[in-house]
């Protein structure tokens, strides 16, 4: 007879591949399966504790399908009114300039209803970061057309395409505030493939490092899929997000610190 | 003892900075004070008029539309505010663009040519500060001397190198007004 | 303990006196009748004295979500602006509310509805006093009558503020900020290092994680926190009315009238009794805690009471309620930027109640 290997044996940490990080509450996310914002989150999670920032984070969350955001990451946070989250956020790293604070808004919340506040607070360069999770749609109410919609995507609100014609243009905000000369660092990352996750997990942890150089607002788009909204399985919306959203919103750096002049 | 004053006339002619000052000297003197401005959009060349009042009493509305007092500096604050001045009540008025003169008789009215005065002087500036020393002439309800120290509260530091031009327009204001007294009592 | 004494308009006091109160953030957006008080911060650069951030926000909802974020810091700060102005802070307003955040609002209200007019008015009673933004909740509402309240009242709406959790607001009006009367000043307090329990500042290891938020998606748990708020109000109501009476012991009649009204009215009173008609005037500080009892208790007394306000009816409504049918109970009031002379009301007095 075989010898079997008991599950205690296996359980050592020299064979732990892979942690719940602590600063994950237990609290089961409120996502639909295969949404991008729980590995959103996870990344956040994993560089507030791997940075050692937890008794220092202050978050601010949006309202949008991360509303309840504050329930998931074991930190201080606010929950904002729809859009007002950089105001939020600038008041309190100007009262309280030595902490770590950040925003995380979906494009409803940024782009459209609060476009004056993402601007505004980009502008002034205000020393926080802003978390942008990017998935074309609004996804908490039901997946109606967002700023942020490609023409001719379908959603509960342009459910013959967005005609640009009649319903404008989407909005690039991350183009716009990479403009600003508030932003210090401006970058537009996925969480779609392990590749981009570890690619975002870099971006974020360098805008999380440069807040503390007080050089001006940094601000990481991250394009997602809503599997949900799109009226798609969660495979399927990885596709369609690489055929059609990359395209229209290509990953990569639009502004960056000169390493040399830290400027 | 209560003193309620409206000065009125255009915007930029110093009416509220003029009230100021008396406001300022009410505070030195001890009184209460209310300085109640008219305000708009019209920063200058609009009519601006401010009531001001001293008493040695609580005040109780700082807006009134009965005067003692009127201290009136263009046409259009003449026709508003001769009507409202109360009986045995005071006008002043500077006669400089006056064509309808105020016909009261039931008030005693007082013209200054302050603004005529003020341009001889080469001083147009203080053209204010000759009707109030006018005003103060006829009464002292505030010190000539409270109301240099009131100057020198209202205005910047960096202009109190005008306070000798203005301390000598009020000075010349009351001069005026004798003048316009003793010509009076002549005529009696 | 010293005060110090000065020549200041409305606007210009609520400044000295946040910084002297030791406020710890201003956000304003400019708005005639009140812009003298972010002129006069900026003017004074606390922020390199006790510290206090000024910021110009770019709008007034950025303003009032900028006070959100500071309070729920357990930080003492502030916003100001004139009706039009409040009514794009209302939304942040409930929040605050929801949150039980605490916090200064002023309105220097001017005339409405729409743009209306620049000049003062009374005219914001029931955005004030009654909600303003949606959800059941309650300002404490104080209502300045001179510039010298207009300074006490913001060491006072901060005190209250912080001790039931509460955003506090100052409704003044055009009138009382712009005018100048003397104030006496408080001395500098020391911007507070206290942190209250609840606010957001980062979680150390020694306590749970603080939340801010006006949510719960639970009814049943919305409701409980409904009650609380309730409760909270109750509490309020019993201990923080604050009124002033003029001449009411012998008072045959009564009017009723809170800050610019109010001080009109003072001199209706003077003239009335001049003429031998025995007036008195009650004059409500708070206008929510509203002084209801007080009313009441006068009800029995007068033969009739004349709500004045620069308003077309407001307060009248609670005045009313206060009083409960006992004696007539009639309006008096003028709009768009009109203020009652004192002698208009002593007219209104004799037509509506002692004639009426």
């Amino acid at each position: 007879m075989a010898e079997v290997t008991g599950i205690k044996e296996i359980i050592k940490p020299e064979n732990l591949v892979y942690k719940r990080t602590g600063i994950m509450t237990d609290t089961v996310l409120s996502y639909c399966p295969g949404c991008g914002h729980g590995t959103a989150h996870r990344i956040l999670a994993e560089l507030i504790e791997e940075e050692g920032l937890q008794s220092k984070a202050i978050g601010v969350s949006p309202v949008g399908c991360s509303v309840l955001l504050y329930n998931f990451l074991d930190i201080d946070w606010q929950e904002a009114a729809h859009g007002r989250a950089p105001a939020v956020a600038t008041a309190i790293k100007r009262l309280l300039p030595d902490r770590f604070v950040f925003t995380y808004q979906g494009d409803g919340d940024l782009a459209a209803i609060g476009t004056a506040e993402t601007i505004h607070a980009c502008n002034r360069g205000e020393n926080f970061l802003i978390i942008f999770i990017n998935n074309g749609i609004y996804g908490m109410t039901g997946g109606q057309m967002a700023p942020t919609t490609i023409p001719g995507m379908k959603s509960s609100t342009s459910p013959f395409g967005r005609d640009v014609r009649m319903m404008g243009n989407p909005l690039k905000m991350t183009d716009i505030v990479a403009t600003l000369p508030g932003t210090y660092y401006v970058t537009r990352q996925s969480v779609h493939t392990p590749a981009n996750v570890k690619k975002t997990k870099r971006a974020l942890r360098k805008a999380i490092q440069y807040q503390f150089h007080n050089k001006g607002t940094c601000f990481v788009e991250i394009v997602s899929n809503c599997p949900s909204g799109w009226k798609m399985t969660p495979v399927e919306s990885i596709r369609w997000m690489e055929e059609n959203m990359l395209p229209f919103y290509p990953l990569g750096d639009m502004k960056v610190p000169d390493e040399k002049t830290g400027k | 003892m209560t003193e309620e004053i409206i000065i009125a006339g255009f915007g930029g002619q110093g009416v509220l900075s003029m009230g100021k000052i008396m406001a300022y000297a009410g505070v030195l003197q001890d009184m209460e004070v209310s300085w109640m401005p008219s305000y708009g959009p019209e920063m200058r060349g609009g009519t601006a008029n401010v009531i001001v009042i001293l008493s040695t009493e609580r005040i109780s509305s700082p807006i009134i539309r009965r005067f003692d007092t009127g201290i009136i500096l263009n046409q259009q604050s003449l026709d508003k505010f001769e009507g409202s001045i109360k009986p045995g009540g005071v006008l002043v008025y500077d006669g400089n663009g006056i064509s309808r003169h105020p016909v009261r008789n039931d008030i005693s009215i007082y013209r200054i040519d302050a603004t005529e005065e003020a341009a001889r002087l080469n001083s147009p500036k203080t053209f204010n500060m000759i009707i109030l020393g006018g005003f103060l002439e006829i009464k002292p309800v505030l010190s000539v001397e409270n109301v240099v120290n009131g100057l020198k509260k209202s205005l910047p530091e960096r202009h109190h190198r005008l306070i000798p031009e203005n301390a000598k327009a009020l000075q010349r204001g009351g001069e005026m007004m004798r003048e316009v007294l003793r010509i009076r009592e002549q005529d009696k | 303990m010293e005060r110090e004494l000065r020549l200041m308009k409305g606007n210009e006091a609520v400044a000295e006196a946040a910084i002297r109160a030791g406020a710890d953030g201003y956000f304003g957006y400019p708005i005639t009748p009140q812009s003298e008080i972010l002129e006069y911060l900026m003017e004074a650069k606390p922020y390199e004295t006790t510290g206090m951030v000024v910021l110009q926000a770019e709008s007034e909802l950025a303003a009032i979500n900028m006070v959100y974020g500071g309070a729920a810091c357990g930080k003492k700060v502030m916003t100001t602006s004139s009706s039009p102005g409040i009514s794009l802070k209302q939304e942040g307003i409930t929040y605050i509310a929801g949150a039980e955040l605490p916090c200064l609002i002023v309105n220097v209200v001017r005339g409405g509805p729409g743009l209306g007019t620049i000049q003062p008015a009374q005219s914001d009673y029931f955005q004030a006093v009654k909600g303003g933004g949606h959800g059941d909740y309650h300002l404490i509402v104080l209502a300045p009558a001179s510039v010298q309240e207009m300074a006490d009242f913001v060491e006072l709406g901060f005190d209250l503020a912080f001790r039931y959790r509460n955003p506090v607001m100052i409704l003044s009006d055009g009138a009382i900020g712009q005018m100048m009367e003397k104030v006496y000043l408080n001395p500098h307090r020391e911007r507070s290092k206290d942190v209250p329990e609840w606010a957001t500042t980062g979680k150390p290891p020694t306590r749970s994680r603080n939340i801010i938020t006006s949510l719960d998606l639970d009814p049943e748990a919305q409701e409980r926190f409904n009650l609380k708020l309730v409760a909270k109000y109750n509490e309020i109501r019993e201990k923080e009315v604050r009124y002033e009476e003029f001449q009411c012991d012998d008072a045959d009649y009564l009017l009723v009238a809170y800050g610019t009204s109010a001080r009109v009215c003072q001199k209706s009173v003077q003239l009335a009794r001049m003429e031998g008609i025995r007036v008195g005037l009650l004059r409500p500080i708070t206008l929510f805690p509203f002084p209801s009892e007080r009313i009441s208790v006068l009800a029995d007394r007068v033969k009739g009471i004349l709500s004045v306000e620069m308003s077309a009816g407001q307060m009248v409504e609670d005045v009313l309620l206060a009083v409960n049918g006992k004696v007539t109970v009639k309006h008096y009031g003028r709009m768009g930027g009109m203020i009652p002379t004192p002698e208009e009301v002593v007219e209104n007095l004799r037509s509506k109640i002692i004639g009426g």
